[in-house]
């Protein structure tokens, strides 16, 4: 017995299969990813598993050149709105991080995914989304 | 609700230090006591904030070694508080509500942090604990990427070409370390300028380094008793008039973060139960961990209006004799920023300047003061409205 309907570990592993997972609220229409409880937008519990289009639009990026213990720098950080509403965070890796300027925000992303093995305190492996830019 | 005062303060100075957490705080603490001209004893709980002990020394749990330090009876409550670098914020609006309530007469609230022997590497991946686990930190997320994120996203909305914000931003830097050189407690007592931060390495585009607040060890403390108690321990009570806290998710769950609704909320909190507005704050203590956090506080506080704030930095609004004077401590930016003890560093500085004991930085006047704490990713903001 759960209250979840889609818990991180399902997100994980369906992206993992190259399917973008979320919720959509069958009170408020509203579209929720990564999953929660509840609906993001009204707070219902009526969500029901949905699969998303996986595009969206950049909105914000930086590059990360000074790295937490156990990465490499430099990498692109992104979030992306995605077609159905939802934000997500992930990483550009066909950009050079040296070329990475503001007109990425507006770019048209499509996601991917990438695998990163368990590390100190991280509970599991992580899969995070990867944005490939498609214009 | 009873009224609450701040009797004594204490605050050690910031940067580095051979001191233990247990010491570092209680330097701090002993300060506050004697200063409200009373015994350790006489507190009759202690709430400190600590957010990276376990990492940092080993040491989790340590509010109890921390009563114990001090010399407080073994029925003496000692709670440990942690909302990421909101920790001691929100230990203090705790440590208000009790004696408000009139559960407690007079209690010890404040934090300590010590991170500097840790090395950038780990001290980068602790703080980054305070983003999402799931949905940010595998991204590698650190919080420079947070502020950067922010600063592109704030320069796009608002059509401010990238180059004139930095320079907007670096003029938030020269502003906070000019006023930490006239604080003897600040980590960075030296004056900067604009190619000081526009000729530092870049840690996350668009965001140098004289753009980041350092990693600091330091704590600060406050003695929190009824306003009638406090006007028999000192001169000069400082009473807590209001206090906010707001929640958040993390930032794919804000989406537009230039507009903070936790803070937003929590600052509206504090100014009702106040009864003032942004237009009576003589002098505020914000969260300035990077340059561009200064600047959306500000107008997420009301003393702007929506992507008007790096404006401002060009019309000296924010100094010391401007408007609406904006971290005449040095800020995080130079006064140093060590993350379990920040907000109750902020009440010092306020406490200090409503008393009118700030020397050569001090804000001629200041009767009513403000501070503005924000942890992770605006996930908890706590802000506290100061008057005397």
């Amino acid at each position: 017995m759960s209250f979840y309907k889609l818990t991180h570990r399902d997100y994980f592993e369906a992206l993992k299969e190259g399917r973008l997972m979320g919720l959509k609220c069958r009170e408020c229409g509203a579209y929720t990813a990564p999953p929660k409880v509840c609906c993001d937008g009204c707070g219902g519990t009526g969500v029901e598993t949905v699969q998303l289009s996986g595009k969206g639009v950049i909105k914000t990026f930086t590059v990360i050149r000074v790295a937490p213990e156990g990465l490499e720098a430099p990498y692109i950080v992104a979030m992306a709105e995605l077609e159905e509403g939802p934000w997500i965070m992930g990483n550009i890796l066909d950009v050079d991080p040296d070329k990475a300027g503001m007109d990425l925000i507006g770019k048209k992303v499509a996601v991917d995914h990438k695998v990163l093995p368990p590390l100190n305190y991280t509970s599991g492996e992580g899969v995070a989304p990867v944005f490939k830019i498609i214009s | 609700m009873r009224k609450v005062a701040i009797a004594g303060v204490g605050m050690t100075k910031f940067g580095k230090t051979d001191k233990s957490l247990v010491e570092l705080f209680t330097e701090a603490a002993m300060e506050a006591i004697n200063g409200s001209n009373i015994r350790p004893r006489d507190i009759q709980a202690l709430f400190v904030g600590n957010c990276l002990g376990d990492f940092a020394e080993g040491q989790a749990n340590i509010a109890g070694f921390l009563a114990s330090e001090l010399g407080l009876p073994p029925w003496t409550p000692a709670t440990r508080f942690e909302g990421a670098c909101a920790t001691a914020s929100v230990a203090i609006r705790d440590a208000f509500m009790w004696v408000a309530s009139g559960f407690y007469d007079t209690v010890l609230v404040g934090g300590v942090e010590k991170i500097l022997h840790m090395g950038t590497p780990l001290a980068t991946r602790t703080f980054a604990m305070a983003s999402d686990s799931k949905y940010e930190e595998f991204c590698g997320l650190t919080f420079p990427g947070v502020f950067a994120m922010l600063a592109h996203m704030y320069a796009h909305k608002y059509g401010i070409p990238l180059p004139v914000l930095k320079e907007r931003m670096a003029l938030v830097a020269v502003k906070n370390h000019k006023n930490g050189a006239m604080n003897p407690l600040a980590q960075f007592q030296k004056e900067i300028t604009v190619d000081t931060v526009l000729n530092s390495f870049m840690v996350a585009d668009p965001l140098q380094l004289f753009d980041c607040c350092p990693f600091s060890d330091g704590a600060a403390a406050l003695v929190l008793t009824t306003g009638e108690k406090a006007a028999k321990m000192v001169d000069k009570p400082v009473y807590i008039l209001g206090i906010g806290q707001g929640s958040a998710g993390s930032l794919i769950r804000q989406k537009d973060y230039t507009v903070m609704q936790s803070r937003v909320a929590s600052a509206r909190q504090a100014y009702r139960m106040a009864g003032v507005g942004p237009e009576d704050i003589d002098v505020c203590e914000l969260h300035d961990c990077f340059t561009i956090a200064e600047i959306v506080a500000s107008e997420c506080l009301g003393f702007f209006e929506f992507g008007k704030g790096s404006e401002a930095l060009e019309n000296g609004e924010t100094a010391i004799g401007g408007r609406i004077p904006i971290n005449p401590s040095g800020g995080l930016k130079a006064k140093g920023h060590p993350i379990g003890a920040t907000g109750a560093a902020q009440a010092y500085e306020i406490v200090r300047q409503l008393r009118g004991e700030c020397g050569r930085r001090q804000v001629d006047g200041a009767k009513i003061g403000m501070t503005d704490t924000l942890g992770g990713d605006a996930s908890t903001i706590v802000n506290l409205i100061l008057g005397v």
